[in-house]
């Protein structure tokens, strides 16, 4: 059923299980207790920090899949994203599991697009366990968006921090675990805000405006 | 394509953003460039005076003084300091020659990953090449003027 943008969904999929990686920074913060792993070392024992936010997604991965009770057999596609050009840590965390990909790109809202749709997917029985996962790692962003890491510039007060970390859930159809009732599609919406240091000011009014 | 298109702009939504940033603390910023690019450029003269010193002169001793100003932010960016200093200094760090060496060695040693040719040599200019294009650009330009005028 849709009601304006948003849909709900009567056939009930819910969050199986979910496992969540942060990094040093991340720890220290109000939400690093909930994370199942926490990095002292943001290069996660790799030799680059793209292969660390792959690294970091995969594990997050294999451990919802675990934490549910779930074998790699058992999940039917896995829909996921990033921040990096062609998604390449999703699809490069994805080339270790033995099941289909499906990629998202959504930059801040990656996560919550996957889990949308991997609930569309369980709802409409077109597969019985998805996995909706995401990462992304504050060095690499760094350098995909604004100046490499060594360059000495001044950050502006209200720059903003990109997460060093991965998270992933399984969306199922069994009668356990957080319910998914309802999901809304966002709009794109752009107010003018020009300054890449500032992209809550960007992302703001696509909340506020969601509209009927 | 940068996508602005003016239809969209919300005036309204970017004053209420500015005046919820925090306030920018220009005092405190310019007396740190100021010590610190005082303090940087003291050290060129310092160095100048040891090659004066040591006998050079004129070009030599321009070219010599600035060799090693160059190396130090280089050195300084492959440590892992000198964007340490940028931090706190601002401008004070970017306007000596240190920090265009800064803009040429960052870019270089986080493409490194991308391989030597096409991630070190072809990206190392990301940041300087603007520098580049535009100094060249208007030393050409003042060129020109002091040929006619």
């Amino acid at each position: 059923m849709k009601k304006g943008n948003t849909v709900f969904f009567n056939n009930c999929p819910r969050i199986a299980s979910f496992a969540a990686v942060c990094g040093s920074k991340e720890k220290e913060g109000v939400l690093g207790s909930y994370a199942d792993i926490t990095l002292d070392d943001d290069m996660f024992e790799e030799s680059t920090f793209e292969k660390a936010e792959c690294k970091m997604l995969s594990t997050a991965i294999s451990l919802a899949i675990e934490k549910g009770g779930f074998t790699e057999k058992d999940i039917d596609v896995i829909l996921s994203g990033d921040l990096l050009n062609q998604i390449i840590s999703a699809s490069f965390a994805a080339r270790k599991f033995n099941f289909p990909f499906l990629g998202v790109y959504s930059a801040c809202s990656t996560m919550s697009e996957s889990m949308l749709l991997g609930a569309m997917l369980v709802n409409s029985d077109y597969a019985k366990r998805v996995i909706a996962a995401t990462g992304s790692h504050f060095a690499s962003a760094e350098r995909q968006y604004r100046y490499p890491l060594e360059l000495g510039c001044t950050r502006p007060p209200q720059a903003q921090w990109t997460v060093t970390g991965a998270g992933g859930c399984v969306i199922y159809d069994g009668d356990k675990g957080v319910k998914i009732v309802n999901g809304t599609m966002g709009k794109v919406c752009d107010f003018g805000v020009t300054d890449v240091n500032n992209m809550g000011a960007a992302m703001a009014p696509a909340v506020a405006i969601i509209g009927p | 394509m940068t996508g602005k298109s003016s239809e969209n702009v919300n005036y309204n939504y970017l004053r209420y953003v500015k005046t919820q940033d925090p306030p920018t603390q220009h005092f405190k910023n310019c007396a740190a460039a100021f010590g610190v690019g005082g303090l940087i450029c003291c050290i060129g003269q310092f160095i100048r005076y040891m090659f004066e010193f040591a006998g050079l002169s004129g070009d030599e001793l321009a070219g010599a003084t600035s060799i090693v100003l160059i190396f130090l932010g280089c050195f300084l960016t492959g440590l892992g300091v000198y964007d340490r200093i940028g931090r706190y200094a601002g401008a004070g760090s970017i306007v000596p020659i240190t920090g265009f060496a800064n803009s040429v060695t960052s870019p270089a040693i986080e493409f490194k990953t991308e391989g030597w040719i096409y991630g070190m040599a072809a990206k190392m200019f990301t940041v300087a090449g603007a520098i580049i294009v535009f100094g060249v650009f208007s030393g050409v330009l003042v060129g020109l003027i002091y040929l006619f005028v």
